[in-house]
């Protein structure tokens, strides 16, 4: 999926999560949204994107997609 | 007048403490304030009547209600002389019937009785009023003054009015004031000159009527009657049904003869409308048996190809055969449906009971997604449940309204209707919205103070009142301690105290001046019900879901939500939007909106329906639109939804629908999605069918079969044969047995039945063993979620900016004529009133560009252009251009674009920014629709099918 799209999709959610996140949560809360609410391929799509670089992608944002790729990698392992 | 009578009590409820008195002989009780008239009516006596109606306030003054009461010399009207306790009353006697006799020769002197030859002979009040006071024919003999030979006004496509047979009872003046509150008609003149005017005694198409019906309703005579009276005949069989255009969800009394509707009579029991009803809804069902309706299944292999008319066997296994071949080739995850909601909540669950179960995915989404999936979310989150919290007669007991971002004498008319009520009565409203509103400054309705905001900053204004709520000391810190989660709280109350939320500091964002956002603070938060009306205007943003999140964090800290007379009120644009939510039609929720990602929830569903099930959100709508032109979305089946027409960037919805490989339409026209489409099955129209709709204040309300349906199946008919094609088996008998599958399945709905809805009326969820007649205010005691949770809601801006290329910003609206995409309203006469969208724009704007109203205008954004017409209007700001989207060819979505609220994709409607420029033929894109309109709309025989969409 372009990848271009997902990268605004979550930087707008990172930029509501900027406001409300307590302090150092930010990151754990846009990843657990993208997780209720991307399908698999959109999720799988924006870990491919980090995983090459994730140029574009804010900092909390992209803390939350390695929080993303980590629980993929678990659940696959398991 | 009601062709199929009601028994009419002659003047309106009330509800004082019981009084008794004794009425010829009987004793009866009845509230204090009864009058004399409905005291003897629910005693089962009629006084004959003419003037009064019981949706009216009593005027009195045809003089033939005339009573006795022992102690009184004179003869009252009973109409207006309420009742007291003793009090010894007659209503019938010789001196009585002599009176009654002599008014009602005076009125059938310049009214003769030629009733066999009237089209509401038999359902005449002054017919059948002759005849119970006794009077055959004028003793005058037709000799004296007369009004006969006036002209007849049949300027609306709906009802006529012939002076001739008007009375003069000012019944239709009463209702257009009381009733629809738009103050039309006034009786010109005095004595015997005296006449109905409409306006400025103007014809009504061109004067301030709204054509919502009223006066035609209360209309004693046939002065003020249908035309389908005439052109169908008199009705012989009456089903009690629901409207299936807006959020309100007006209850009806279809009035049929021989399979077709003769009128559409508002019900007067009908919880949410008592007896009212709008231009849509009353009149405008015509679409049902429009000549475009397509009546016959059809397949193609592209859709470059012509039409080939099928059996309904052929459609469903080709269909079914495509989805199972994409799903082998491209995997289970290629396909998915679209919800509507204009079909039925039984028709939406089985859509998604389909995906879910028979193609075995999550990829379900429902047109709510482009309107209120922000409603869902952030009501959700905040108070713990995605619904409005009030019943509309909840309206009756506010002091202070706040509309935001809703137009509801347009939208919700009904409604409208009932707010202006309250306005009249002393209510203060304050209006947030960059266009000045009907409700700005309408007929004595007057807005106390209208927030002209700048598109886009609706959350900035919201802050900017809570700031002023809080620094100033009149936030209910009681109420929030008492029910609020505190933590938040202390966190929200932090950040909107901070000097950057002031109305000072947010001025140049927002365009409103600071002491206006003060003063409407103020009054908001210091009356003792303040209540929040919202639409569109707020959810269709970047941040649609922080507003709702703003306005729960407004309404909570205020301490408006969990009474009559406050709360929090989404006014949802369709029928079902509430329903096609609560059904499961998003791909993260089951039915009643819990999560699929819940293992009890998913355990429950996949035991009930014999099959695993995903907990992994499937694909919204937008994603669809991407994941298809990835090339990993192939198949798509859509009920009675146009997303190539509503949904926003055209451009790019066409590429992506011309890369599915079966694109499966279910609908009544050839609309603008069909175009697409490899299959199409007929849809039914909700006169043809059985099955509930739920309105905006969660109200179940049944919709009945009044006519055959046209192509022989029901919606939920042809879903069911779709899923067995499919092997996996949906066998109902009739769509009760689906809402009790519903009831089974989700605790909000574990009361309802149709056999309930039968014995209640309608029911408002929650309905279970807590609530077992359901549940009119919500978050009474407390919140549904425990506590209420505050949200910090920064306002940022939208990546949608003006420049020196596009230095206007566009929004979207609509108007009362109109319904949504228009595919309905376009096929009636409601084009009399609109027969097409315009582009409104500020005379600064239009000067500066040299447009002139009428003049065609190019309007262009980053996503494409298209040409309209302009109306040049101080309506709406300068800086701000305005249009509706109800017909096709505007492609006012060729302009919108892809920006989407953050958390649930809903588009950005309500901000584009474009240029508008003087032109003189139509945009690229509108010669490439009509030329692709032409092509994909052949059946075989090569002979084009409408293309109006
Ligand atoms: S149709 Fe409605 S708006 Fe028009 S005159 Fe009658 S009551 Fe008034
Ligand atoms: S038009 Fe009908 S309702 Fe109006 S004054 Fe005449 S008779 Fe009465
Ligand atoms: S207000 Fe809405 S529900 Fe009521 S009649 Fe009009 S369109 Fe139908
Ligand atoms: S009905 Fe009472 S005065 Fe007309």
């Amino acid at each position: 999926m372009d990848a271009d799209y997902l990268i605004k999709m979550a930087n707008q959610i990172g930029a509501f999560f900027h406001g409300e996140s307590a302090p150092g949560q930010a990151p754990a809360d846009i990843a657990g949204h993208i997780e209720r609410f991307w399908d698999k391929r959109m999720k799988a799509a924006i870990v491919a994107h980090l995983a090459a670089g994730g140029h574009g992608l804010e900092p909390a944002v992209r803390g939350a997609v390695e929080i993303i790729a980590r629980a993929q990698t678990a659940k696959a392992a398991s | 007048m009601y062709a199929i009578d009601h028994h009419d009590l002659g003047t309106p409820a009330t509800d004082g403490a019981p009084v008794t008195l004794d009425i010829d002989g009987q004793s009866v009780t009845v509230p204090a304030g009864t009058s004399l008239m409905r005291a003897a009516a629910l005693a089962g006596g009629a006084i004959p009547k003419l003037c009064a109606t019981d949706t009216l306030k009593a005027f009195g003054s045809c003089r033939l209600c005339l009573v006795e009461i022992e102690g009184r010399k004179d003869f009252p009207a009973s109409c207006t002389t309420p009742v007291a306790s003793g009090m010894k009353v007659r209503t019938q006697s010789e001196t009585l019937s002599k009176l009654r006799r002599g008014v009602m020769e005076l009125y059938v002197s310049d009214h003769p009785l030629e009733c066999a030859t009237c089209p509401a002979q038999g359902h005449c009040e002054l017919e059948s009023m002759a005849e119970a006071v006794g009077v055959k024919a004028s003793p005058y003999g037709g000799t004296g003054p007369r009004h006969q030979g006036q002209p007849l006004d049949n300027s609306n496509p709906y009802f006529n009015f012939n002076p001739d047979l008007c009375i003069v009872c000012s019944r239709c003046v009463r209702a257009c004031n009381e009733v629809q509150g738009t103050f039309a008609l006034s009786i010109d003149s005095r004595g015997f000159a005296s006449k109905i005017a409409a306006s400025q005694d103007e014809l009504f198409i061109t004067s301030e009527c709204v054509s919502c019906g009223a006066c035609v309703e209360s209309c004693p005579t046939a002065a003020l009657s249908e035309k389908s009276l005439i052109t169908v005949g008199k009705p012989t069989e009456a089903v009690s049904t629901t409207c299936a255009y807006c959020g309100v969800g007006c209850s009806f009394v279809a009035e049929v003869k021989d399979n077709a509707v003769v009128r559409m009579a508002p019900n007067r029991d009908g919880d949410a409308n008592h007896g009212h009803a709008c231009v849509k809804g009353r009149f405008a069902y015509g679409y049902a048996t429009h000549a475009d309706r397509i009546t016959k299944p059809m397949v193609r292999a592209n859709i470059t190809d012509p039409w080939r008319e099928v059996s309904w066997d052929e459609a469903i296994a080709y269909a079914a055969g495509e989805f199972k071949r994409i799903q082998a080739k491209y995997g289970r995850d290629s396909i998915g449906g679209i919800t509507s909601s204009r079909c039925t909540n039984e028709e939406t669950y089985l859509v998604q009971k389909l995906v879910r179960a028979a193609f075995g995915t999550n990829n379900v989404d429902t047109c709510a997604r482009v309107c209120h999936s922000p409603t869902g979310y952030g009501l959700k989150a905040t108070i713990g449940e995605s619904a409005g919290t009030q019943a509309f007669t909840s309206v009756m007991d506010a002091d202070v309204i706040v509309v935001i971002g809703a137009n509801p004498t347009d939208g919700h008319p009904v409604f409208a209707s009932q707010l202006k009520r309250r306005l009249r009565q002393g209510a203060k409203l304050v209006v947030i919205d960059p266009r000045a509103i009907d409700l700005v400054r309408t007929p004595h309705v007057r807005a106390e103070h209208h927030l002209a905001l700048k598109p886009g900053t609706n959350v900035a204004v919201v802050n900017a009142i809570a700031h002023v709520v809080v620094t100033e000391g009149l936030a209910r810190e009681d109420y929030v301690a008492e029910r609020c989660d505190t933590d938040s709280y202390a966190r929200w109350k932090a950040f909107v105290s901070q000097p950057a939320n002031s109305p000072e500091a947010l001025e140049a964002v927002t365009g409103v001046p600071a002491a206006t956002v003060r003063a409407a603070a103020r009054l908001y938060a210091t009356a003792k019900n303040g209540a929040i009306y919202y639409g569109l205007g707020v959810t269709e943003h970047s941040q649609g879901t922080t507003t709702v999140m703003a306005i729960a964090n407004l309404a909570m800290v205020t301490g408006n939500v969990g009474r009559e007379g406050v709360g929090i009120n989404p006014l949802r644009g369709q029928n079902n939007v509430q329903g096609s939510c609560d059904m499961g039609s998003f791909p993260h929720e089951f039915p009643g909106y819990r999560h699929v990602s819940d293992e009890a929830t998913r355990q429950l569903f996949s035991s009930a329906w014999g099959v695993p099930l995903q907990g992994e959100p499937g694909l919204r709508i937008p994603n669809m639109f991407e994941a298809a032109l990835d090339g990993s979305f192939k198949g798509l089946y859509v009920q009675g939804e146009d997303i190539a027409q509503s949904d926003p960037n055209t451009q790019h919805v066409s590429a992506a629908l011309t890369s599915l490989e079966c694109l499966v339409v279910q609908d009544l026209f050839l609309c603008e999605t069909a175009k697409f489409a490899h299959v199409f099955l007929p849809g039914s129209s909700f006169l043809e069918k059985d099955g509930t709709f739920t309105n905006a204040e969660r109200r179940i309300s049944r919709v009945r079969q009044a006519i055959e349906p046209l192509a022989g199946l029901a919606d939920w008919e042809v879903t069911c044969r779709l899923s067995n094609a499919l092997g996996y088996p949906m066998n109902y008998a009739h769509p009760s047995e689906i809402m009790d599958e519903i009831a089974r399945l989700t605790p909000t709905f574990t009361g309802v039945s149709y056999e309930a809805l039968d014995r209640l009326g309608s029911i408002q969820w929650p309905c279970n063993a807590d609530a077992p007649d359901g549940t009119p205010t919500m978050h009474i005691e407390r919140f549904v979620r425990g506590v209420g949770r505050f949200y910090v809601t920064e306002y940022v801006p939208t990546d949608e900016r003006v420049n020196s290329r596009f230095p206007l910003i566009l929004t979207t609206g609509r108007i009362l004529s109109q319904y949504n995409v228009g595919a309905q309203t376009r096929r009636t006469d409601n084009v009399a009133w609109h027969s097409e969208d315009r582009l409104e724009i500020h005379p600064d704007d239009a000067e500066a560009r040299g447009i002139n109203s009428g003049d065609w205008v190019g309007i262009a954004s980053r996503a494409g252009d298209t040409v309209l017409r302009a109306t040049v209007t101080e309506r709406v700001q300068q800086g701000v251009v305005y249009t509706t989207f109800h017909f096709p060819e505007s492609g006012a979505n060729v302009i919108t674009t892809d920006n989407s609220d953050w958390a649930t994709n809903c588009p950005e409607y309500k901000v584009t920014a474009v240029q508008v420029t003087k032109v003189s033929q139509p945009s690229e894109w509108q010669t490439r629709y009509r030329q692709f309109s032409k092509e994909t709309t052949r059946v075989a025989r090569e002979t084009p099918l409408s293309t109006a969409g």
